[in-house]
């Protein structure tokens, strides 16, 4: 659902920006003009003089690229909106400079139906701030057995379709899925871990979890998954996206897949790629992720992966737990964490660490989500939504949970510090956040 | 009418599958059929080709108009017919197919029809027995008399069949009547298409001489012959298709989908019709609608079958 329903009041007019487009890999001085909520118009002509009766923001040479497209967010609306609702999750996008939030079907009741699509619909169109897409359940339920209403649900306006946190273990279903969503030419993201490999185990098998005593998940709970996978792709033909790898040879198989030109993309979340399992440290459950963290090898391969174009795409993998099942021994806590407003600011890590360009690490979170679900931003283009962010690649900060607009706190970057803040998000030619210094925004 | 006719006629023991008939045995049944359909069309039916043999009908699957259309046929045509009802049969003791063949062989029928619900399993009885066997449909292998009413449905309709674009909807996979269609209509020459979700074509649809579609509107596009098949309930709850509501929605024929076909297109379908599932039931009604037709084809074909066959039983 785009934000477009109020058009913006003036048009607007910014000067002297570092124009960062990852769509056709231009990084350049430059201005830009947004009118009625679409770029009207953008370039070096546009780097000192704006035309008259418009809005200017000086940029103060700062990059000004696409807003940010987030395609894995849990919510917990509807049903458990004391971890979040598509309001919060919204305003925590802006401030991280996440323009289009894709919002998982993990929620009670699962989003299985039509219906159940226009309320999302509906409830981001009268409370959020930034673009929300639903992602729908491919089966009913999230259980893995009867394919849900495909066609219907994506002339509803489902983006895609997923199987949530849970990998599909059986086979006849996933291949069915694949198959008939291929009619329809319908993505199938899927979370790539065998339960019955994962079942009991609360991080990556080795040492760190032979130290710390907890039962492990191997890397091959992934790739045995992944690898299933490609081959109901080759059979079927369908298209399909893994959501969130974290091992080197799940890469592997990626790269054999995408050699063989079969229709596989991949994503990997900023978590695995900022973070190790030696960070969970002394059992901090805001580091128990699902997939787990994995060994440093895993990390830089997974950075690599995304410099070489093998991973598609990043994702916050966003997921509110509040402090309730979060406050808990390790083994006994719930998965996952907040990432929607330290998204940027962490992938920038691999930027100032020299490990990737900024134009690779962009791309993976605007042109080539843009492309994968078939939306039209993502891109600085003359006619493209006015979704632009203006960002400080140096300013340093410090991540402060209590300062989070996310309505739950499991951060695993709380009291990190970051280097690099967005300024100013827009949406649609409106603007949806500003940067303030800490505590006065 | 035809040449063929006059050179070529049905000279098969069995009749078990559409796959080898060729165009002249296909015309000779349908130029007996035209007749059977004009004497099913008068006062007295009866006639006396197979008086003294004996038909009988074992359904394994139950079956309530092929299993009447052929006892029908053969009781027009004089024959003594025999329902063989598989519940209060020997099969649900226990006995094997091969055993109930041997014991109805021991009883001397001349011939027997029979349909069950594995593919190949009519093959495997016709080789076990001393009479005639005609497949009543086997599993989602064949149903030959099903084929050769629809030629003969579209034959009267449209005078023709060559050079026809005939579209065959539903659930392909599973079935025999589109299989057998499939043999038939491409030895008289017709264009056959078949439209389902990828879920339900089986694979190499093609190399059976049948063009694929998975978009309904496309496949529907200029057709002749807009055949609905029947999608059986238990498929149609997400495993194959997710319900019957989305079912309808890209594979049901409505006004909209069929105003692609040709103006003139005849709908048909093999019966028993889940109306609003995969027709809807206005349409199923529509002034194009041969369905019922369908059924009168039904009798007529089967009792040509029995007859070119009483010909070749010994002693004729």
């Amino acid at each position: 659902m785009r934000k477009n329903e109020n058009p913006p009041a003036e048009a607007t007019a910014f000067l002297n920006a570092r124009l960062v487009d990852p769509a056709s890999g231009k990084d350049e001085p430059g201005g830009l003009l947004v009118k009625d909520g679409v770029i009207a118009d953008l370039g070096g002509h546009l780097r000192r003089n704006a035309p008259e009766q418009v809005r200017v923001v000086d940029c103060k040479g700062h990059v000004l690229c696409p807003g940010l497209i987030d395609m894995q967010v849990f919510t917990g609306e509807p049903g458990q909106e004391h971890r979040e609702t598509l309001k919060t999750a919204s305003h925590a996008a802006a401030a991280g400079g996440v323009t289009t939030i894709v919002v998982m079907p993990d929620t009670e009741p699962v989003i299985d139906q039509v219906a159940l699509v226009d309320f999302i619909q509906r409830r981001s169109r009268d409370n959020a701030v930034v673009n929300v897409h639903a992602m729908a359940a491919m089966t009913r339920g999230l259980k893995g057995q009867e394919m849900t209403e495909i066609g219907l649900l994506q002339r509803a306006g489902a983006i895609a379709f997923t199987n949530g946190k849970a990998s599909v273990a059986n086979t006849r279903v996933m291949r069915n899925v694949l198959l008939y969503a291929k009619d329809f030419g319908a993505l199938i993201c899927h979370h790539t871990e065998d339960p019955y490999l994962t079942e009991g185990a609360v991080m990556n098998a080795g040492e760190v979890a032979t130290r710390l005593g907890l039962p492990g998940v191997p890397t091959a709970a992934e790739t045995v998954m992944l690898e299933r996978d490609v081959r109901l792709v080759e059979l079927t033909g369908g298209r399909y996206h893994a959501t969130t790898l974290s091992c080197s040879e799940s890469l592997a198989v990626i790269r054999a897949a995408k050699a063989r030109k079969l229709p596989v993309t991949c994503g990997v979340s900023v978590n695995h790629l900022t973070l190790n399992e030696n960070d969970i440290g002394s059992y901090r459950t805001f580091l128990r992720l699902r997939p787990p963290l994995r060994a440093e090898d895993d990390r830089t391969a997974m950075v690599r992966g995304l410099a070489s174009g093998d991973i598609d795409v990043i994702v916050s993998s966003h997921d509110p737990q509040d402090a309730d099942v979060k406050r808990h021994p390790f083994a006994e806590a719930a998965d996952g964490a907040i990432g929607l407003e330290t998204l940027l600011a962490a992938a920038l890590r691999l930027v100032h660490s020299g490990e990737i360009g900024l134009l690779p690490l962009l791309k993976a979170m605007t042109i080539n989500p843009a492309r994968l679900l078939g939306l039209p931003s993502g891109r600085l283009e003359k006619g493209a939504p006015a979704d632009l962010i203006l960002v400080d690649l140096g300013l340093p900060w410090v991540v402060d949970k209590a300062l989070l607009r996310a309505r739950s706190k499991n951060s695993p970057f709380d009291e990190s510090k970051m280097q690099g803040r967005v300024l100013t998000t827009m949406v649609a030619g409106n603007t949806v956040y500003q940067y303030a210094p800490a505590g006065r925004e | 009418m035809t040449s063929s006719f006059v050179n070529a006629s049905f000279t098969r023991r069995h009749l078990l599958t559409c796959e080898e008939l060729k165009a002249g045995e296909i015309n000779a049944l349908l130029e007996l059929a035209d007749k059977a359909v004009e004497s099913n069309r008068q006062v007295i039916k009866k006639r006396d080709i197979l008086r003294g043999r004996t038909l009988i009908n074992l359904f394994f699957e139950a079956s309530t108009r092929t299993q009447s259309s052929f006892e029908l046929a053969g009781k027009r045509l004089g024959a003594d017919v025999m329902n063989m009802n598989v519940s209060n049969s020997s099969v649900s003791k226990g006995e094997t197919l091969i055993d109930t063949a041997m014991t109805l062989n021991a009883m001397r029928p001349d011939i027997l029809v029979v349909r069950h619900h594995a593919a190949g399993a009519v093959e495997l009885l016709a080789q076990k027995v001393d009479c005639s066997v005609i497949n009543a449909g086997d599993g989602a292998h064949q149903h030959p008399t099903q084929a050769l009413l629809d030629a003969l449905t579209i034959r009267r309709a449209k005078g023709r069949i060559a050079g026809l674009t005939v579209a065959i909807c539903g659930d392909i996979m599973h079935s025999r009547v589109a299989r057998s269609n499939i043999n038939v209509l491409n030895t008289l020459g017709a264009r056959v298409r078949v439209v389902a979700p990828s879920t339900l074509l089986p694979p190499q649809a093609e190399r059976l001489g049948a063009e694929p579609y998975t978009d309904m509107m496309k496949g529907l596009e200029g057709a002749d012959i807009v055949m609905m098949l029947r999608l059986q309930k238990e498929r149609m709850q997400g495993s194959f298709v997710p319900s019957t509501r989305e079912y309808f929605h890209f594979f049901g024929l409505d006004h909209e989908k069929l105003a692609r076909a040709k103006p003139d297109a005849l709908i048909m379908h093999p019966g028993p019709m889940n109306r609003g599932v995969e027709i809807a039931s206005t349409i199923a009604d529509h002034s194009r609608s041969v369905i019922r037709d369908q059924v009168e084809m039904g009798v007529a074909v089967r009792m040509a079958v029995l007859e070119a066959m009483a010909r070749l039983l010994p002693n004729h």
